[in-house]
């Protein structure tokens, strides 16, 4: 491991990624593996194995065996009655499912409105509560609290505003009466929206922590060498600050692509993923937990979900480790 | 605004200028707006269903009362599924802890070549969207059978089946933060140990470990309330209504007991109640142990 690449990025060297600070701490180089006794080494196996073993069982042995159940068709009774069909679950998944690209595209619709609206707005208020101002604890927690309560409970909390008779806004804006219902939960043209505000009401103060965390690595000569040089707020903001929160983005970005590919405990809440709010979750659920189960259908679903997230999630570690190596 | 030079420099306060006024205006409201959802659902559970039925529920109220609350605990239960939650939630962040450090010190104090893509698949583990893997998953936890260990008497529908992929998936997202943690702390530490003749169980448990506490404490406070909010787990993997964590019970007992708003609203807010104490309680940990690792979607 004597010939690895110190490719350092300037930028990734300027401010160092959220996590805590790489140090130049080379490991026990080969050599000292003498040292431990056949005991340690025991040890050692037992240490890194069991949790391996848990987790590849888990997460990836369940993983590769999505793939290969979405190429049969199975009703899940016996072994027997899992049979090879090929592509065929793909075919009907892309050209027969009416749920299929709505999903699809409900997901993509839940990324595009989360990194557009209260990600910048998180960038915003982090700016602003980065100013040392008096109470910033408190409004941190009233941006926060919303990250901490479950999304489940969340999906209850916003019943009560969305509700058409006993509901906050239909109350307020007189559509409580029968006859004159907004139906914001059951609407198919207004669920999905509904929905996604109570997700930006969320992912406003998850994004918030994100960037103050990052605005507190800025280091502060940059800022008194923007103002000396007459630069204002946003000159300052635009041109020195934001630049040097690269790393932060990119965590941003991957978290918020995540989230959207995960999104499902809200969903599930407020109406099973009905009419206008399906989600690749969703369906995915519905397949195990419904009435039909049709294990080849649904795991198909999931490659598609797995092919998704590891297209973000590939570069992302690639990218990661990469410092970290080079650290 | 206020220039950032005087905000960053010494203790002292910017002095309150039009500009500071404004921006605490600014952050009033919105606070505010943001509290709303909660405190409506606050009002909503401090009244009672009759009063209003009656005169709607955007009215002044003639009295609150902690009524909602009280029949919603009884009415539904509530005290056996927090106990439902504690007996996967205690276990789960206990193990999640233990493995991912022991994980973290495998691959950050010892070079066995292995280590960059142990960690690669452990992290990699964690980003994936759950649903993925459920469908196996669920499929794989009806086959085993553990007659007399759990009560469904196989790994589906028990808490111990709930711990076992809290503990997997949430491992890896430990294990990450958790090693670059170790990695920082300084190599002479064990290596003494080492050549003093010290076990590496020992270099692990009394070394360490001990050294670990800050990232470990922002680890378990992050975990607690993850695990007890869980949600997606607990609504395929548990089939009993009585097996149910607290979470995925009030989804349950909505549609089944309660028929009013007030005593849905009253459940909602009971069920946030711990990881609010949680989050006040420990803020500095919870919030740093979120940006420690903050590649967890």
């Amino acid at each position: 491991m004597s010939s690895e690449t110190t490719t350092t990025i300037p930028e990734a060297a300027a401010v160092p990624p959220p996590g805590p600070a790489p140090v130049n701490n080379k490991r026990v180089p080969q050599g000292h593996r003498r040292l431990l006794t056949r005991r340690d080494r025991i040890t050692l196996g037992f240490m890194a194995g069991v949790p391996t073993v848990l987790h590849v069982a888990l997460v990836w042995v369940t993983a590769l065996a999505s793939i290969a159940l979405a190429f049969t068709s199975w009703d899940g009774i016996g072994f027997g009655s899992i049979k090879w069909v090929g592509l065929d679950n793909f075919k009907q998944l892309f050209n027969d499912n009416p749920q299929f690209w709505p999903a699809v595209e409900h997901n993509v619709i839940w990324f595009v409105v989360l990194i557009l609206i209260p990600t910048p707005f998180g960038l915003f208020l982090a700016v602003q509560l980065d100013k040392k101002i008096r109470f910033s604890r408190v409004y941190q927690t009233a941006f926060f609290l919303p990250v901490v309560v479950s999304l489940a409970v969340t999906g209850f909390v916003w019943q009560l505003v969305y509700n058409p008779d006993t509901g906050l806004i239909n109350s307020l804006i007189g559509a409580n009466k029968p006859g004159h219902y907004i139906d914001w939960i059951g609407d198919p043209h207004l669920n999905l929206w509904a929905v996604l505000i109570a997700a930006s009401w969320r992912h406003t103060g998850y994004m918030m922590i994100l960037y103050l965390a990052g605005l507190k690595g800025v280091d502060p000569s940059l800022r008194e060498a923007s103002s000396l040089d007459g630069a204002n707020e946003w000159q300052t903001f635009k041109n020195v600050i934001f630049p040097t929160l690269r790393p932060t983005n990119t965590v941003v970005l991957v978290v918020t692509i995540i989230e959207a590919l995960r999104a499902f405990d809200l969903v599930f809440v407020f109406n099973k993923g009905a009419q206008g709010t399906e989600l690749l979750s969703i369906l995915i659920t519905n397949n195990i937990i419904g009435e039909s189960s049709r294990i080849g259908y649904g795991s198909a679903i999931a490659v598609v979900l797995l092919v998704i997230s590891l297209v973000v999630i590939i570069p992302y570690l690639i990218s990661t480790f990469r410092k970290e190596r080079s650290a | 605004m206020s220039t950032p030079t005087v905000a960053l420099g010494a203790k002292q306060r910017t002095p309150l200028r039009p500009a500071r006024i404004l921006l605490h205006v600014f952050l009033i409201g919105t606070s505010l707006a943001w509290l709303a959802p909660l405190l409506w659902a606050v009002f909503a559970a401090l009244r009672p269903y009759s009063e209003t039925s009656t005169k709607g529920y955007v009215s002044w109220p003639d009295k609150l009362n902690f009524d909602n609350f009280k029949n919603a605990f009884e009415q539904s239960d509530m005290l056996h599924y927090f106990g439902n939650t504690l007996l996967i939630a205690v276990p789960a962040v206990l193990v999640t802890l233990l493995v991912s450090s022991m994980v973290a010190f495998y691959v950050s104090r010892f070079d066995f070549r292995l280590n960059i893509f142990l960690l690669l698949v452990f992290t990699a583990g964690n980003l994936l969207p759950q649903q993925v893997i459920i469908t196996p998953l669920y499929r794989m936890y009806l086959l085993i059978d553990l007659p007399g260990i759990t009560m469904s008497g196989k790994l589906y529908d028990s808490a111990l089946g709930l711990v076992l992929i809290h503990v997997a998936f949430q491992s890896g997202f430990c294990a990450f933060v958790l090693s670059n943690y170790m990695r920082m702390l300084p190599h002479e530490l064990t290596e003494a140990a080492l050549v003093d003749g010290a076990s590496v169980w020992r270099m692990y448990w009394q070394i360490v470990l001990p050294l670990c506490k800050p990232a470990m404490a922002a680890l378990g406070t992050l975990l607690s309330i993850w695990i007890y909010n869980d949600f997606f787990w607990a609504i395929v993997l548990i089939s009993t209504g009585e097996n149910m964590p607290i979470t995925s019970a009030l989804n349950n007992l909505s549609g089944q007991y309660f028929t009013d708003p007030n005593l849905v609203a009253a459940g909602a807010l009971l069920t946030a109640i711990p990881t609010l104490i949680v989050y006040f309680v420990l803020q500095r940990q919870f919030v740093s142990g979120l940006t420690l690792g903050a590649n967890k979607g």
